[in-house]
Protein backbone atom coordinates (compact mmCIF):
# COMPACT_ATOMS: atom_id res chain seq x y z
CA UNK A 1 0.00 0.00 0.00
CA UNK A 2 2.54 2.55 1.15
CA UNK A 3 5.02 1.70 -1.58
CA UNK A 4 2.34 2.10 -4.21
CA UNK A 5 1.47 5.63 -3.12
CA UNK A 6 5.12 6.59 -3.00
CA UNK A 7 5.66 5.28 -6.48
CA UNK A 8 2.68 6.97 -8.09
CA UNK A 9 3.09 10.31 -6.38
CA UNK A 10 5.92 11.71 -8.55
CA UNK A 11 4.27 10.38 -11.72
CA UNK A 12 1.14 12.45 -11.15
CA UNK A 13 3.01 15.75 -11.06
CA UNK A 14 4.37 15.23 -14.55
CA UNK A 15 2.43 16.92 -17.35
CA UNK A 16 0.15 14.81 -19.45
CA UNK A 17 0.09 12.08 -16.85
CA UNK A 18 -3.58 12.60 -16.18
CA UNK A 19 -4.60 11.54 -19.66
CA UNK A 20 -2.14 8.68 -19.46
CA UNK A 21 -3.59 7.44 -16.19
CA UNK A 22 -7.08 7.77 -17.61
CA UNK A 23 -6.05 5.71 -20.62
CA UNK A 24 -4.52 3.17 -18.28
CA UNK A 25 -7.69 2.95 -16.26
CA UNK A 26 -9.82 2.54 -19.36
CA UNK A 27 -7.45 -0.16 -20.56
CA UNK A 28 -7.68 -1.99 -17.24
CA UNK A 29 -11.45 -1.68 -17.25
CA UNK A 30 -12.15 -2.87 -20.77
CA UNK A 31 -9.17 -4.93 -21.95
CA UNK A 32 -10.12 -8.30 -20.51
CA UNK A 33 -13.86 -8.09 -21.26
CA UNK A 34 -13.07 -7.11 -24.85
CA UNK A 35 -10.56 -9.95 -25.17
CA UNK A 36 -13.08 -12.45 -23.83
CA UNK A 37 -15.92 -11.27 -26.05
CA UNK A 38 -13.56 -11.25 -29.03
CA UNK A 39 -12.47 -14.78 -28.21
CA UNK A 40 -16.11 -15.89 -28.11
CA UNK A 41 -16.95 -13.90 -31.26
CA UNK A 42 -14.08 -15.19 -33.40
CA UNK A 43 -13.87 -18.60 -31.76
CA UNK A 44 -17.50 -19.30 -32.60
CA UNK A 45 -17.49 -17.39 -35.93
CA UNK A 46 -17.38 -20.39 -38.25
CA UNK A 47 -19.14 -22.66 -35.79
CA UNK A 48 -21.34 -25.23 -37.40
CA UNK A 49 -22.04 -26.81 -34.03
CA UNK A 50 -25.78 -26.57 -33.70
CA UNK A 51 -25.72 -26.14 -29.94
CA UNK A 52 -22.99 -23.53 -29.95
CA UNK A 53 -23.91 -21.01 -32.64
CA UNK A 54 -21.71 -18.07 -33.65
CA UNK A 55 -22.02 -15.09 -31.32
CA UNK A 56 -22.92 -12.96 -34.35
CA UNK A 57 -26.02 -15.11 -34.90
CA UNK A 58 -26.97 -14.84 -31.22
CA UNK A 59 -26.64 -11.07 -31.32
CA UNK A 60 -28.57 -10.83 -34.58
CA UNK A 61 -31.46 -12.70 -32.98
CA UNK A 62 -31.23 -10.85 -29.69
CA UNK A 63 -33.05 -7.64 -30.59
CA UNK A 64 -35.93 -9.13 -32.60
CA UNK A 65 -36.48 -11.83 -29.94
CA UNK A 66 -36.81 -9.55 -26.95
CA UNK A 67 -37.61 -6.14 -28.38
CA UNK A 68 -39.38 -7.03 -31.63
CA UNK A 69 -43.02 -6.00 -31.79
CA UNK A 70 -45.37 -3.31 -33.02
CA UNK A 71 -45.17 -1.34 -29.81
CA UNK A 72 -43.09 -1.64 -26.68
CA UNK A 73 -46.01 -3.26 -24.87
CA UNK A 74 -46.01 -6.08 -27.43
CA UNK A 75 -42.39 -6.99 -26.99
CA UNK A 76 -41.31 -10.03 -25.05
CA UNK A 77 -39.34 -7.71 -22.84
CA UNK A 78 -42.51 -5.97 -21.67
CA UNK A 79 -44.59 -9.16 -21.66
CA UNK A 80 -42.27 -11.57 -19.90
CA UNK A 81 -39.14 -9.94 -18.56
CA UNK A 82 -40.61 -6.90 -16.82
CA UNK A 83 -43.34 -8.86 -15.00
CA UNK A 84 -40.66 -11.30 -13.80
CA UNK A 85 -38.58 -8.46 -12.42
CA UNK A 86 -41.61 -6.79 -10.82
CA UNK A 87 -42.57 -10.07 -9.11
CA UNK A 88 -39.02 -10.51 -7.92
CA UNK A 89 -38.81 -6.98 -6.51
CA UNK A 90 -42.24 -7.29 -4.89
CA UNK A 91 -41.29 -10.47 -3.07
CA UNK A 92 -37.91 -9.06 -2.17
CA UNK A 93 -39.45 -5.83 -0.86
CA UNK A 94 -41.96 -7.69 1.32
CA UNK A 95 -39.16 -9.89 2.64
CA UNK A 96 -37.05 -6.82 3.49
CA UNK A 97 -39.85 -5.13 5.41
CA UNK A 98 -40.87 -8.22 7.37
CA UNK A 99 -37.32 -9.46 7.82
CA UNK A 100 -36.10 -6.18 9.32
CA UNK A 101 -39.22 -5.66 11.46
CA UNK A 102 -39.21 -9.20 12.86
CA UNK A 103 -35.44 -9.15 13.16
CA UNK A 104 -35.48 -6.02 15.33
CA UNK A 105 -38.24 -7.52 17.45
CA UNK A 106 -36.44 -10.83 17.94
CA UNK A 107 -33.03 -9.23 18.30
CA UNK A 108 -34.05 -6.90 21.11
CA UNK A 109 -35.85 -9.56 23.11
CA UNK A 110 -33.46 -12.03 24.65
CA UNK A 111 -35.96 -14.72 25.59
CA UNK A 112 -37.82 -14.52 22.30
CA UNK A 113 -34.51 -14.92 20.49
CA UNK A 114 -33.57 -18.01 22.49
CA UNK A 115 -37.08 -19.38 21.91
CA UNK A 116 -37.06 -18.93 18.14
CA UNK A 117 -33.41 -19.31 17.18
CA UNK A 118 -33.28 -23.09 16.52
CA UNK A 119 -36.53 -22.94 14.54
CA UNK A 120 -35.29 -20.01 12.44
CA UNK A 121 -31.94 -21.69 11.84
CA UNK A 122 -33.76 -24.74 10.52
CA UNK A 123 -35.99 -22.71 8.19
CA UNK A 124 -32.99 -20.78 6.94
CA UNK A 125 -31.15 -24.01 6.23
CA UNK A 126 -33.89 -25.41 3.97
CA UNK A 127 -32.61 -24.79 0.44
CA UNK A 128 -35.16 -22.26 -0.90
CA UNK A 129 -35.75 -24.00 -4.26
CA UNK A 130 -37.46 -26.78 -2.30
CA UNK A 131 -40.18 -24.23 -1.51
CA UNK A 132 -41.32 -24.10 -5.12
CA UNK A 133 -43.04 -27.52 -5.17
CA UNK A 134 -44.42 -26.95 -1.66
CA UNK A 135 -45.96 -23.60 -2.49
CA UNK A 136 -47.38 -24.96 -5.74
CA UNK A 137 -49.62 -27.20 -3.61
CA UNK A 138 -51.15 -24.25 -1.82
CA UNK A 139 -51.24 -21.61 -4.49
CA UNK A 140 -51.03 -23.26 -7.89
CA UNK A 141 -48.60 -21.87 -10.43
CA UNK A 142 -49.82 -18.29 -10.61
CA UNK A 143 -47.90 -15.11 -9.83
CA UNK A 144 -48.97 -15.24 -6.16
CA UNK A 145 -47.08 -18.49 -5.70
CA UNK A 146 -43.93 -17.03 -7.25
CA UNK A 147 -44.06 -13.89 -5.13
CA UNK A 148 -44.69 -15.99 -2.01
CA UNK A 149 -41.75 -18.28 -2.78
CA UNK A 150 -39.44 -15.31 -3.38
CA UNK A 151 -40.65 -13.63 -0.19
CA UNK A 152 -40.10 -16.66 2.02
CA UNK A 153 -36.76 -17.49 0.40
CA UNK A 154 -35.47 -13.92 0.82
CA UNK A 155 -36.83 -13.56 4.35
CA UNK A 156 -34.35 -15.72 6.31
CA UNK A 157 -31.05 -14.07 5.40
CA UNK A 158 -32.48 -10.59 6.14
CA UNK A 159 -34.20 -11.74 9.32
CA UNK A 160 -31.25 -13.62 10.82
CA UNK A 161 -28.71 -10.97 9.87
CA UNK A 162 -30.91 -8.27 11.40
CA UNK A 163 -31.12 -10.31 14.60
CA UNK A 164 -27.33 -10.61 14.62
CA UNK A 165 -26.91 -6.92 13.87
CA UNK A 166 -29.27 -5.84 16.63
CA UNK A 167 -27.65 -8.25 19.05
CA UNK A 168 -24.20 -6.93 18.25
CA UNK A 169 -25.08 -3.28 18.87
CA UNK A 170 -22.37 -1.43 20.76
CA UNK A 171 -23.17 -1.97 24.49
CA UNK A 172 -21.72 1.42 25.41
CA UNK A 173 -23.99 3.18 22.93
CA UNK A 174 -26.87 1.06 24.21
CA UNK A 175 -26.28 2.28 27.74
CA UNK A 176 -25.84 5.82 26.45
CA UNK A 177 -29.26 5.81 24.78
CA UNK A 178 -30.72 4.47 27.99
CA UNK A 179 -28.99 7.10 30.09
CA UNK A 180 -30.26 9.86 27.82
CA UNK A 181 -33.75 8.31 27.87
CA UNK A 182 -33.87 7.87 24.14
CA UNK A 183 -36.78 5.51 23.58
CA UNK A 184 -39.28 4.28 21.07
CA UNK A 185 -39.16 5.27 17.41
CA UNK A 186 -36.36 7.69 17.92
CA UNK A 187 -34.15 4.97 19.38
CA UNK A 188 -35.16 2.62 16.56
CA UNK A 189 -34.38 5.01 13.71
CA UNK A 190 -31.43 6.84 15.21
CA UNK A 191 -29.67 3.98 16.92
CA UNK A 192 -30.92 0.43 16.33
CA UNK A 193 -31.42 0.44 12.58
CA UNK A 194 -28.29 2.44 11.66
CA UNK A 195 -26.21 0.39 14.08
CA UNK A 196 -27.43 -2.86 12.60
CA UNK A 197 -27.40 -1.64 8.99
CA UNK A 198 -24.06 -3.19 7.93
CA UNK A 199 -25.39 -6.60 8.96
CA UNK A 200 -28.84 -5.96 7.52
CA UNK A 201 -27.29 -5.07 4.19
CA UNK A 202 -25.15 -8.21 4.22
CA UNK A 203 -28.39 -10.15 4.60
CA UNK A 204 -30.13 -8.10 1.92
CA UNK A 205 -27.28 -8.85 -0.49
CA UNK A 206 -27.57 -12.61 0.08
CA UNK A 207 -31.32 -12.32 -0.31
CA UNK A 208 -31.05 -10.51 -3.61
CA UNK A 209 -29.19 -13.36 -5.28
CA UNK A 210 -31.56 -15.90 -3.73
CA UNK A 211 -34.47 -13.81 -5.06
CA UNK A 212 -33.10 -13.90 -8.60
CA UNK A 213 -32.52 -17.64 -8.35
CA UNK A 214 -36.08 -18.21 -7.10
CA UNK A 215 -37.55 -15.93 -9.75
CA UNK A 216 -35.95 -18.05 -12.46
CA UNK A 217 -36.60 -21.42 -10.84
CA UNK A 218 -40.24 -20.75 -10.09
CA UNK A 219 -40.73 -19.90 -13.76
CA UNK A 220 -38.66 -22.77 -15.09
CA UNK A 221 -40.30 -25.32 -12.82
CA UNK A 222 -43.86 -24.23 -13.30
CA UNK A 223 -45.23 -21.39 -15.30
CA UNK A 224 -46.45 -20.16 -18.60
CA UNK A 225 -44.70 -16.83 -18.79
CA UNK A 226 -41.69 -14.98 -17.48
CA UNK A 227 -38.03 -14.83 -18.40
CA UNK A 228 -37.13 -18.20 -16.90
CA UNK A 229 -40.00 -19.88 -18.70
CA UNK A 230 -39.02 -18.29 -22.03
CA UNK A 231 -35.45 -19.51 -21.74
CA UNK A 232 -36.54 -23.07 -21.02
CA UNK A 233 -39.11 -22.84 -23.81
CA UNK A 234 -36.42 -21.81 -26.29
CA UNK A 235 -34.21 -24.64 -25.08
CA UNK A 236 -36.99 -27.23 -25.44
CA UNK A 237 -37.97 -26.03 -28.89
CA UNK A 238 -34.28 -25.96 -29.90
CA UNK A 239 -34.33 -22.26 -30.70
CA UNK A 240 -30.71 -22.20 -29.70
CA UNK A 241 -29.62 -18.63 -30.61
CA UNK A 242 -32.71 -17.26 -28.86
CA UNK A 243 -31.92 -19.39 -25.82
CA UNK A 244 -28.37 -18.02 -25.67
CA UNK A 245 -29.84 -14.54 -25.96
CA UNK A 246 -32.09 -15.26 -23.00
CA UNK A 247 -29.14 -16.49 -20.97
CA UNK A 248 -27.23 -13.29 -21.78
CA UNK A 249 -30.26 -11.16 -20.90
CA UNK A 250 -30.65 -12.96 -17.58
CA UNK A 251 -26.97 -12.44 -16.86
CA UNK A 252 -27.25 -8.73 -17.65
CA UNK A 253 -30.28 -8.51 -15.39
CA UNK A 254 -28.27 -9.94 -12.50
CA UNK A 255 -25.48 -7.46 -13.17
CA UNK A 256 -27.84 -4.45 -13.38
CA UNK A 257 -29.69 -5.42 -10.19
CA UNK A 258 -26.46 -5.83 -8.27
CA UNK A 259 -25.22 -2.46 -9.58
CA UNK A 260 -28.39 -0.74 -8.37
CA UNK A 261 -28.04 -2.52 -5.05
CA UNK A 262 -24.43 -1.34 -4.80
CA UNK A 263 -25.38 2.29 -5.47
CA UNK A 264 -28.12 2.22 -2.83
CA UNK A 265 -26.07 0.46 -0.16
CA UNK A 266 -23.03 2.68 -0.76
CA UNK A 267 -25.23 5.66 0.02
CA UNK A 268 -26.73 4.00 3.10
CA UNK A 269 -23.40 2.78 4.46
CA UNK A 270 -21.29 5.82 3.61
CA UNK A 271 -20.81 6.62 7.30
CA UNK A 272 -19.80 3.04 8.01
CA UNK A 273 -17.07 2.90 5.38
CA UNK A 274 -15.76 6.24 6.63
CA UNK A 275 -15.81 4.86 10.16
CA UNK A 276 -13.90 1.74 9.11
CA UNK A 277 -11.32 3.83 7.29
CA UNK A 278 -10.79 6.11 10.29
CA UNK A 279 -10.40 3.05 12.50
CA UNK A 280 -7.82 1.60 10.18
CA UNK A 281 -5.96 4.87 9.77
CA UNK A 282 -5.96 5.43 13.52
CA UNK A 283 -4.57 2.08 14.54
CA UNK B 1 -15.95 -6.61 26.46
CA UNK B 2 -16.61 -10.11 27.72
CA UNK B 3 -17.04 -9.51 31.42
CA UNK B 4 -20.11 -7.25 31.32
CA UNK B 5 -21.83 -9.58 28.91
CA UNK B 6 -21.26 -12.56 31.13
CA UNK B 7 -22.43 -10.61 34.14
CA UNK B 8 -25.61 -9.66 32.37
CA UNK B 9 -26.37 -13.18 31.22
CA UNK B 10 -26.14 -14.60 34.73
CA UNK B 11 -28.06 -11.68 36.12
CA UNK B 12 -30.90 -11.96 33.64
CA UNK B 13 -33.79 -13.94 35.06
CA UNK B 14 -35.51 -16.82 33.32
CA UNK B 15 -34.60 -20.11 31.76
CA UNK B 16 -31.35 -21.05 30.06
CA UNK B 17 -31.46 -20.49 26.32
CA UNK B 18 -31.36 -24.17 25.33
CA UNK B 19 -34.57 -24.82 27.29
CA UNK B 20 -36.27 -21.94 25.49
CA UNK B 21 -34.91 -23.22 22.15
CA UNK B 22 -36.26 -26.70 22.82
CA UNK B 23 -39.59 -25.15 23.80
CA UNK B 24 -39.59 -23.24 20.50
CA UNK B 25 -39.04 -26.40 18.49
CA UNK B 26 -41.74 -28.20 20.50
CA UNK B 27 -44.18 -25.33 19.87
CA UNK B 28 -43.51 -25.47 16.14
CA UNK B 29 -44.06 -29.24 16.05
CA UNK B 30 -47.29 -28.96 18.03
CA UNK B 31 -48.53 -26.17 15.76
CA UNK B 32 -47.70 -28.21 12.65
CA UNK B 33 -49.57 -31.16 14.15
CA UNK B 34 -52.65 -29.22 15.29
CA UNK B 35 -53.19 -26.85 12.36
CA UNK B 36 -54.15 -29.60 9.88
CA UNK B 37 -55.97 -31.69 12.53
CA UNK B 38 -58.20 -28.77 13.50
CA UNK B 39 -58.82 -28.05 9.83
CA UNK B 40 -57.25 -24.60 9.90
CA UNK B 41 -54.96 -25.70 7.07
CA UNK B 42 -56.08 -28.22 4.49
CA UNK B 43 -54.47 -31.54 5.53
CA UNK B 44 -54.15 -32.49 1.88
CA UNK B 45 -51.66 -29.64 1.51
CA UNK B 46 -50.05 -29.74 4.94
CA UNK B 47 -50.39 -33.14 6.60
CA UNK B 48 -49.84 -33.39 10.39
CA UNK B 49 -46.19 -33.44 11.28
CA UNK B 50 -46.51 -36.96 12.71
CA UNK B 51 -47.38 -38.21 9.23
CA UNK B 52 -44.36 -36.41 7.80
CA UNK B 53 -42.08 -38.20 10.25
CA UNK B 54 -43.85 -41.49 9.59
CA UNK B 55 -43.18 -40.98 5.88
CA UNK B 56 -39.59 -40.09 6.71
CA UNK B 57 -39.15 -43.37 8.59
CA UNK B 58 -40.73 -45.30 5.71
CA UNK B 59 -38.49 -43.56 3.19
CA UNK B 60 -35.39 -44.01 5.29
CA UNK B 61 -35.91 -47.77 5.35
CA UNK B 62 -35.57 -47.97 1.56
CA UNK B 63 -32.15 -48.15 -0.10
CA UNK B 64 -33.29 -45.58 -2.70
CA UNK B 65 -33.44 -42.93 0.00
CA UNK B 66 -29.83 -43.46 0.96
CA UNK B 67 -28.75 -43.53 -2.67
CA UNK B 68 -30.48 -40.19 -3.22
CA UNK B 69 -28.93 -38.74 -0.08
CA UNK B 70 -25.49 -39.95 -1.11
CA UNK B 71 -25.95 -38.41 -4.56
CA UNK B 72 -26.86 -35.04 -3.11
CA UNK B 73 -23.99 -35.06 -0.65
CA UNK B 74 -21.51 -36.18 -3.33
CA UNK B 75 -22.54 -33.46 -5.77
CA UNK B 76 -22.43 -30.86 -3.01
CA UNK B 77 -19.04 -31.94 -1.75
CA UNK B 78 -17.40 -32.26 -5.17
CA UNK B 79 -18.72 -28.89 -6.30
CA UNK B 80 -17.65 -27.21 -3.09
CA UNK B 81 -14.20 -28.81 -3.09
CA UNK B 82 -13.52 -27.81 -6.69
CA UNK B 83 -14.68 -24.24 -6.17
CA UNK B 84 -12.72 -23.81 -2.94
CA UNK B 85 -9.48 -25.08 -4.47
CA UNK B 86 -9.98 -23.04 -7.65
CA UNK B 87 -11.07 -19.96 -5.71
CA UNK B 88 -8.09 -20.06 -3.36
CA UNK B 89 -5.49 -20.76 -6.06
CA UNK B 90 -6.81 -18.20 -8.53
CA UNK B 91 -7.51 -15.70 -5.75
CA UNK B 92 -3.96 -15.87 -4.39
CA UNK B 93 -2.44 -15.58 -7.87
CA UNK B 94 -4.59 -12.61 -8.89
CA UNK B 95 -4.47 -10.97 -5.48
CA UNK B 96 -0.68 -10.97 -5.32
CA UNK B 97 -0.24 -9.11 -8.58
CA UNK B 98 -1.52 -5.52 -8.61
CA UNK B 99 -1.63 -5.66 -12.40
CA UNK B 100 -3.71 -8.84 -12.54
CA UNK B 101 -6.02 -7.54 -9.84
CA UNK B 102 -6.77 -4.38 -11.75
CA UNK B 103 -6.87 -6.20 -15.08
CA UNK B 104 -9.47 -8.75 -13.97
CA UNK B 105 -11.51 -6.52 -11.61
CA UNK B 106 -14.12 -5.44 -14.14
CA UNK B 107 -14.59 -8.97 -15.49
CA UNK B 108 -14.97 -10.44 -12.01
CA UNK B 109 -17.41 -7.71 -11.02
CA UNK B 110 -19.40 -8.44 -14.14
CA UNK B 111 -19.42 -12.23 -14.01
CA UNK B 112 -20.04 -12.60 -10.28
CA UNK B 113 -23.65 -11.36 -10.17
CA UNK B 114 -24.62 -13.42 -13.25
CA UNK B 115 -27.15 -15.80 -11.69
CA UNK B 116 -25.89 -19.34 -11.99
CA UNK B 117 -29.38 -20.59 -12.80
CA UNK B 118 -28.97 -18.73 -16.11
CA UNK B 119 -26.55 -21.51 -17.02
CA UNK B 120 -29.16 -24.27 -16.63
CA UNK B 121 -30.25 -24.47 -20.30
CA UNK B 122 -26.67 -24.11 -21.52
CA UNK B 123 -25.49 -26.84 -19.15
CA UNK B 124 -28.31 -29.15 -20.18
CA UNK B 125 -27.54 -28.74 -23.86
CA UNK B 126 -23.78 -29.02 -23.59
CA UNK B 127 -23.39 -31.48 -20.70
CA UNK B 128 -26.67 -33.40 -20.72
CA UNK B 129 -28.94 -34.05 -17.77
CA UNK B 130 -26.43 -35.87 -15.58
CA UNK B 131 -24.46 -34.80 -12.57
CA UNK B 132 -22.03 -32.73 -14.65
CA UNK B 133 -24.68 -30.07 -15.34
CA UNK B 134 -25.56 -29.71 -11.66
CA UNK B 135 -21.86 -29.60 -10.80
CA UNK B 136 -21.36 -26.74 -13.24
CA UNK B 137 -24.12 -24.73 -11.53
CA UNK B 138 -22.72 -25.47 -8.08
CA UNK B 139 -19.18 -24.55 -9.04
CA UNK B 140 -20.20 -21.35 -10.80
CA UNK B 141 -22.17 -20.18 -7.77
CA UNK B 142 -19.73 -21.26 -5.06
CA UNK B 143 -16.50 -20.25 -6.84
CA UNK B 144 -17.20 -16.50 -6.72
CA UNK B 145 -17.95 -16.59 -2.99
CA UNK B 146 -14.51 -18.05 -2.31
CA UNK B 147 -12.67 -15.95 -4.89
CA UNK B 148 -14.04 -12.61 -3.67
CA UNK B 149 -13.17 -13.42 -0.06
CA UNK B 150 -9.66 -14.62 -0.92
CA UNK B 151 -9.03 -11.49 -3.01
CA UNK B 152 -10.14 -9.33 -0.09
CA UNK B 153 -7.94 -11.37 2.23
CA UNK B 154 -4.80 -11.04 0.12
CA UNK B 155 -5.41 -7.30 -0.12
CA UNK B 156 -5.76 -7.04 3.65
CA UNK B 157 -2.17 -8.20 4.27
CA UNK B 158 -0.47 -5.81 6.65
CA UNK B 159 1.81 -3.63 4.47
CA UNK B 160 4.41 -3.48 7.23
CA UNK B 161 4.53 -7.27 7.51
CA UNK B 162 4.74 -7.48 3.73
CA UNK B 163 7.58 -4.96 3.58
CA UNK B 164 9.38 -6.67 6.44
CA UNK B 165 9.20 -9.97 4.60
CA UNK B 166 10.62 -8.24 1.54
CA UNK B 167 13.45 -6.62 3.53
CA UNK B 168 14.42 -9.99 4.93
CA UNK B 169 14.40 -11.34 1.37
CA UNK B 170 11.82 -14.02 2.08
CA UNK B 171 11.42 -16.31 -0.87
CA UNK B 172 8.01 -16.07 -2.54
CA UNK B 173 6.93 -19.41 -1.09
CA UNK B 174 7.98 -18.42 2.42
CA UNK B 175 6.29 -15.04 2.10
CA UNK B 176 3.09 -16.74 0.96
CA UNK B 177 3.15 -19.17 3.84
CA UNK B 178 4.22 -16.82 6.58
CA UNK B 179 2.60 -13.51 5.62
CA UNK B 180 -0.11 -13.85 2.99
CA UNK B 181 -1.72 -17.11 4.05
CA UNK B 182 -2.39 -16.32 7.75
CA UNK B 183 -4.13 -13.09 6.71
CA UNK B 184 -6.08 -14.73 3.91
CA UNK B 185 -7.19 -17.82 5.80
CA UNK B 186 -9.97 -16.18 7.87
CA UNK B 187 -11.35 -14.63 4.69
CA UNK B 188 -11.12 -17.94 2.86
CA UNK B 189 -13.00 -19.59 5.70
CA UNK B 190 -15.79 -17.01 5.46
CA UNK B 191 -15.88 -17.78 1.74
CA UNK B 192 -16.04 -21.48 2.51
CA UNK B 193 -18.96 -20.99 4.88
CA UNK B 194 -20.92 -18.92 2.36
CA UNK B 195 -19.99 -21.25 -0.50
CA UNK B 196 -21.07 -24.33 1.47
CA UNK B 197 -24.67 -23.19 1.82
CA UNK B 198 -24.84 -21.72 -1.70
CA UNK B 199 -23.51 -25.02 -3.06
CA UNK B 200 -26.29 -26.91 -1.30
CA UNK B 201 -28.93 -24.55 -2.71
CA UNK B 202 -27.64 -25.05 -6.24
CA UNK B 203 -27.25 -28.81 -5.78
CA UNK B 204 -30.93 -29.12 -4.87
CA UNK B 205 -31.87 -26.73 -7.69
CA UNK B 206 -30.00 -28.84 -10.22
CA UNK B 207 -31.65 -31.99 -8.94
CA UNK B 208 -35.12 -30.43 -9.10
CA UNK B 209 -34.76 -28.95 -12.55
CA UNK B 210 -32.13 -30.97 -14.40
CA UNK B 211 -31.20 -34.44 -13.26
CA UNK B 212 -34.23 -35.54 -11.20
CA UNK B 213 -32.08 -37.60 -8.84
CA UNK B 214 -30.90 -36.98 -5.31
CA UNK B 215 -33.03 -35.44 -2.57
CA UNK B 216 -34.35 -32.70 -4.89
CA UNK B 217 -35.39 -35.23 -7.50
CA UNK B 218 -37.03 -37.50 -4.91
CA UNK B 219 -38.99 -34.51 -3.65
CA UNK B 220 -40.25 -33.67 -7.15
CA UNK B 221 -41.25 -37.31 -7.71
CA UNK B 222 -43.12 -37.44 -4.39
CA UNK B 223 -45.02 -34.29 -5.28
CA UNK B 224 -45.96 -35.52 -8.75
CA UNK B 225 -47.24 -38.81 -7.36
CA UNK B 226 -49.31 -37.00 -4.74
CA UNK B 227 -47.38 -38.41 -1.78
CA UNK B 228 -47.53 -35.14 0.10
CA UNK B 229 -46.34 -36.40 3.49
CA UNK B 230 -43.40 -38.01 1.74
CA UNK B 231 -42.66 -34.72 -0.07
CA UNK B 232 -42.54 -32.90 3.28
CA UNK B 233 -40.28 -35.58 4.67
CA UNK B 234 -37.79 -34.68 1.94
CA UNK B 235 -38.15 -31.00 2.85
CA UNK B 236 -37.21 -31.99 6.40
CA UNK B 237 -34.24 -33.96 5.08
CA UNK B 238 -33.12 -31.00 2.95
CA UNK B 239 -33.41 -28.65 5.91
CA UNK B 240 -31.50 -31.02 8.18
CA UNK B 241 -28.82 -31.30 5.52
CA UNK B 242 -28.65 -27.50 5.44
CA UNK B 243 -28.26 -27.31 9.22
CA UNK B 244 -25.51 -29.95 9.12
CA UNK B 245 -23.72 -28.05 6.34
CA UNK B 246 -23.78 -24.86 8.43
CA UNK B 247 -22.58 -26.65 11.55
CA UNK B 248 -19.83 -28.42 9.62
CA UNK B 249 -18.64 -25.23 7.96
CA UNK B 250 -18.54 -23.41 11.30
CA UNK B 251 -16.68 -26.33 12.87
CA UNK B 252 -14.05 -26.31 10.11
CA UNK B 253 -13.73 -22.55 10.48
CA UNK B 254 -13.12 -22.76 14.23
CA UNK B 255 -10.75 -25.68 13.84
CA UNK B 256 -8.54 -23.97 11.25
CA UNK B 257 -8.66 -20.57 12.91
CA UNK B 258 -8.15 -21.65 16.52
CA UNK B 259 -5.17 -19.26 16.71
CA UNK B 260 -7.07 -16.29 15.32
CA UNK B 261 -8.23 -13.51 17.70
CA UNK B 262 -11.84 -13.71 16.53
CA UNK B 263 -12.13 -17.38 17.50
CA UNK B 264 -10.01 -17.03 20.64
CA UNK B 265 -12.27 -14.24 21.88
CA UNK B 266 -15.33 -16.39 21.30
CA UNK B 267 -13.80 -19.23 23.29
CA UNK B 268 -13.07 -16.93 26.20
CA UNK B 269 -16.61 -15.60 26.10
Amino acid sequence: MTTATVRTAPKRSRSGSRTRSLARRLFMLFALPIILVALWWFGSAGSTNYLNPPLSTIMAEFWPTWFGGDSFADTRFAQDVLPSVVRMLTGYGIALVFGIALGVLIGTNRSLRAFLEPVLEFFRAIPPPVLVPVFMLFMGIGPEMRIAVITIGCLWPVLLNTVEGVRGLDPVLKDTTRAYRIHGWRRLFKFVLPGASPQIITGARQSLSIGIILMVISEMFAGKDGLGFMIVQFQRSFAIPQMWGGVILLGLLGVVLSLIFRVITDAVLKWYYGYLQSQRGGS
Amino acid sequence: MTTPRRGRSTASPGLPSWVLGAAGVATLLILLELLPLLGIVDPRFLPPVSQMFAALVTNASTPEFWVALAQTVTTWFLGLAISVVAGVVIGVIIGNSPFLREFTASTIEFLRPVPSVALIPVAVLLLGTGMASTLLLVIYAAFWQVLIQVLAGVQDVDPIASDTARSYRFRTVTRMRAVVWPTTLPYAMTGLRLAASVALILTVTGELLISGDGIGGALAVARESGAIASMYSYVIVAGTLGVLVNVLARWVEQRTLFWHPSVRLELVA
